[in-house]
């Protein structure tokens, strides 16, 4: 019966306009749609973010506004909307006003590709994951542009941080999720996830894809520039990082943004290696949108994981971060891939 | 083809101006840094954001007016600036004091270096990266100012000592709460260990960075525990004992590697030494009266007077030359943390900004009292 | 070591000094302000005094004279003296800076020469620390300063 309402909008609208006009106006409105998912999980997520710090630090974080202050965030925006925009005299402008923009284009077009649920999936093709990791890599534009165009040497630095860092590190992120697709045999989202009815990838590829996993949990950390590798922002050493100069909406981009990053990151873990929308031993697989609630439960728990590691260790050194990347997970990963490989010519998957 | 990249790419050092509004120097410190890419090449000083010439107002203060002073110097050593203006006048004018009085200065300094070292423990996980230390460090530090606040009146300005003893005798939950307060540290100080100090990422950030040798802390006139990480006994505790400080048996914190970690255990020991001080006294303190009876004006003999103590940061002296009024003729703070500054240069040469930040952590810097 | 000892060592190294009386907590020595920097490094490199610590460094303004006290400490015996340098130039008052001898001067001296206005011979930066850069109000710290808003008295 809910499966009904997509095409019940479908009809009405062809019902008022012409077919091709219907399609646009329905691209529109998933367009809208996700821009609502896009607020509402950012903002959500910043509230969690700040209950569960207040949790490690024997705090209450924001309990006044609505709910068990789950309207803080929504009034902190809009106190940042009201807010004047400020930037600095001798910034390039054009780079400056646009780099905010790079970041929140891409973390939306990659959360288009992200199935919350079997039914909820806007954009799903054949080269799903390639197009995902192509599209966020965009995103550390916006952060270099941004450190760039400032011109104020404190995000400068951490511009440049970012640059090291996102190109390192994504190698990583690249590498397992290419270990993960040997075993999947394909890039298509939709299909790894229906692979996983017989069991879970990180249960089918046992030991590589555990290693796969934590090292997509470190370099997926690093990828959504927080803690222990928050170089970029790091602010005892350069104040804010990349948007010290920026104000009022334009930082809320980075900041909402930042977030989302967060989310795609935890659910690119959750469709690689725990089976996407699917239930546990698909006990609701027959009840339609039951794969959502499942999909939240399961994103919530590995972004838990990130939020765990953000308030308790501390910050690593830049040389470190590469000695870390290119030391260490990299060759770990070579060897993964080749082992992932062999396993799944052998036959040796659970 | 080397000779091409060195003319081609031509890197050039700048200028970083950190401060005097920024996170990690904390409060108004403001350095000016030559920087080559992120590794420090220089580092200059421009202190005095903070400065209110307290030296100067000394001279038209009297001597019980000064020790309201002390109190703004080192803000998170209060009670040991007051306590060395006191013992100053009270050496001065020969007036002794009886060991009550004694037993709870020394209670009092040592309860006001754990809640030093605990900010100082929160503050520098926090450089490092490690946002949720501030907040285990402040719930032990509430705690302690509790204390300070049922018996001084107040939490961070004591003004507890003056000459000749101390200004209110202490409150009748003293005892219990500061007993309580030990078995609390006991419980948490390990939690400290577990969550910072054995943490991999912490360790390599400052193992190695800023070292500075026997000689060079010497030279430097480094004191307190960043000397103490280099191996100097310079525990003025031990070398110079003052108070109740001859009546306890406890352990000079020294080690030998003279990097940040060195100076990070340095506290860490610190504190434990604090507790097993007080646990040594907090039993011992006799019934007495708790305050000598001394002269409306305190005039000082004409002479010079130097006292010492071991404050929070290190060796925190009072110079005066004294002309027998009832004003000092000239007053000197010897600053511990001014001390420590200036070899910031030293260590930090060479290493990358996130290293100068773990420096200037773990040589523990209060702005207040190097600007005075 | 007692005052007396370490009196008798320093007689021994350098005559002509003027000492205070040996009852007091340090032994305090005046030293005339050509010989400071021989005499320091003397006392810093011999054996039995070994004075290597400088614990404070102060500009001090004497009424007719300006002047500078350096504490000194031995890290090893942990005895303490301290030596009085006098200038009576109070227009151009110079004094040889000891940087080299005790890299902790370095700040100090600093310190005292914008407080006091006393030049250090042979100190690389004499700028202003803890004054702002463009301060021509003359030296806070001597007792013929007036301040204008006479914030302090």
């Amino acid at each position: 019966m809910i499966l009904n309402i997509f095409t019940d909008i479908h009809e009405l609208l062809l019902g008022l306009m012409p077919e091709n006009i219907v399609h646009i106006t329905e691209l529109v409105l998933i367009a809208v749609a996700y821009l609502g998912i896009f607020a509402i999980l950012g903002l959500f997520l910043v509230w969690l973010e700040r209950r569960i710090a207040a949790f490690f630090q024997f705090r209450l974080g924001p309990n006044r506004v609505g709910p068990m202050g789950l309207f803080q965030t929504v009034a902190d925006a809009l106190k940042l909307v009201s807010k004047e925009l400020t930037g600095t005299e001798k910034a390039d402008k054009f780079l400056y006003k646009i780099a905010p923009y790079f970041v929140i284009t891409t973390a939306l077009m990659s959360l288009s590709l992200i199935p919350f649920s079997y039914e909820i999936h806007a954009f799903d093709i054949n080269i799903g994951l390639f197009f995902l990791t192509s599209v966020s890599s965009v995103g550390v534009l916006g952060i270099f542009l941004a450190g760039w165009a400032s011109n104020n040497k404190y995000s400068l630095i951490g511009g440049m941080r970012t640059g090291i860092q996102m190109i390192s590190y994504e190698l990583s992120v690249g590498m397992a999720i290419v270990t993960m697709v040997v075993l999947a045999g394909t890039l298509q989202i939709s299909e790894i996830v229906e692979i996983q009815k017989d069991g879970w990838l990180i249960y089918q590829g046992h030991i590589p894809a555990i290693i796969a996993f934590m090292i997509f949990m470190i370099a997926g950390t690093a990828e959504s520039n927080r803690t222990p590798f928050d170089l970029v922002e790091a602010e005892s050493e350069l104040g804010a990082g990349f948007h010290t100069e920026y104000s009022g909406m334009n930082f809320a981009y980075y900041f909402l943004a930042e977030f989302v990053n967060l989310f795609l990151i935890s659910s690119v873990a959750v469709i690689l290696f725990f089976g996407g929308w699917l239930s546990p031993f698909g006990i609701t697989d027959a009840i339609p949108f039951a794969g959502l609630f499942w999909f939240i439960i399961k994103v919530l728990g590995v972004i838990f994981i990130f939020m765990w590691f953000r308030w308790t260790f501390p910050r690593f050194r830049i040389d470190q971060l590469l000695t870390l990347e290119w030391k260490f997970l990299l060759p770990i990963n070579m060897v993964n891939i080749v082992l992932m490989a062999l396993m799944v010519w052998l036959g040796l998957t659970l | 083809m080397k000779e091409f990249l060195t003319d081609q790419l031509k890197t050039q050092e700048y200028f970083l101006n950190m401060g005097p509004q920024h996170p990690a120097t904390h409060g108004v410190l403001r350095l000016l840094l030559k920087l080559d890419g992120e590794i420090v090449r220089n580092v200059d000083m421009d202190l005095g954001y903070i400065h209110r010439s307290i030296e100067k107002m000394c001279e038209r203060a009297t001597y019980k007016q000064i020790i309201h002073l002390t109190d703004r110097l080192d803000y998170l050593s209060a009670h040991m600036n007051n306590e060395a203006v006191c013992l100053l006048a009270e050496k001065a004018l020969n007036i002794e004091v009886n060991d009550r009085i004694k037993i709870i200065r020394t209670i009092m300094d040592e309860l006001t270096r754990i809640s030093s070292h605990v900010l100082w423990w929160g503050v520098t996980g926090m450089d490092i990266g490690a946002i949720t230390t501030f907040m285990y460090g402040f719930r032990e530090r509430e705690l302690i100012n509790d204390i300070f606040e049922e018996t001084c009146g107040t939490r961070l300005t004591m003004n507890y000592n003056v000459i000749g003893g101390l200004r209110y005798d202490i409150h009748e939950n003293f005892v219990k709460r500061t007993k309580d307060i030990l078995t609390h540290l006991k419980k948490k100080l390990p939690e400290y260990d577990k969550l910072l100090t054995n943490n991999i990422i912490f360790q390599k950030r400052l193992i190695n960075i800023g070292v500075i040798s026997v000689e060079d802390a010497i030279a430097y006139g480094l004191n307190g525990p960043t000397a103490r990480g280099s191996g100097v006994s310079c525990d003025i505790r031990k070398t110079h004992p003052y108070s109740a400080y001859d009546m306890v048996d406890f352990e000079e914190a020294i080690f030998t590697e003279g990097d940040s970690f060195a100076r990070y255990k340095v506290r860490i020991k610190e504190m434990w030494e604090s507790i097993s001080i007080i646990e040594q006294l907090i039993d011992k303190i006799p019934n007495d009266e708790h305050k000598v009876k001394t002269k409306a004006v305190i005039k000082l003999p004409v002479g010079d007077f130097l006292q010492r103590v071991e404050a929070s940061r290190g060796d925190f002296g009072v110079y005066v030359k004294s002309n027998g009024q009832k004003f000092p003729e000239r007053l000197k703070f010897r600053s511990p943390g001014f001390a420590n500054l200036t070899a910031l240069n030293k260590m930090a040469y060479g290493l990358k900004i996130a290293d100068l930040v773990a420096i200037l952590s773990t040589i523990d810097v209060v702005v207040p009292d190097i600007d005075r | 070591m007692t005052n007396l000892e370490i009196k008798n060592k320093i007689e021994a190294l350098q005559s002509g000094l003027t000492y205070s009386s040996e009852d007091t907590d340090f032994l305090c020595i005046e030293v005339p302000k050509d010989l400071i920097k021989e005499f320091l490094l003397e006392i810093r490199n011999n054996e039995d005094l070994s004075f290597d610590y400088l614990f404070a460094l102060s500009g001090i303004d004497f009424g007719e004279d300006l002047g500078v006290i350096y504490h000194l400490e031995s890290s090893k015996y942990k005895h303490l003296i301290q030596i009085t340098v006098k200038t009576s130039d109070r227009e151009n008052p110079t004094i040889d800076s000891i940087h080299e001898i005790y890299p902790a001067a370095y700040f100090n001296e600093m310190e005292a020469h914008e407080f006091f206005g006393i030049k250090f011979i042979g100190h690389p930066n004499l700028k202003n620390l803890f004054l702002p850069a463009d301060w021509d109000k003359g030296f806070p710290m001597r007792k013929d300063y007036t301040d204008t808003n006479m914030l302090i008295r």
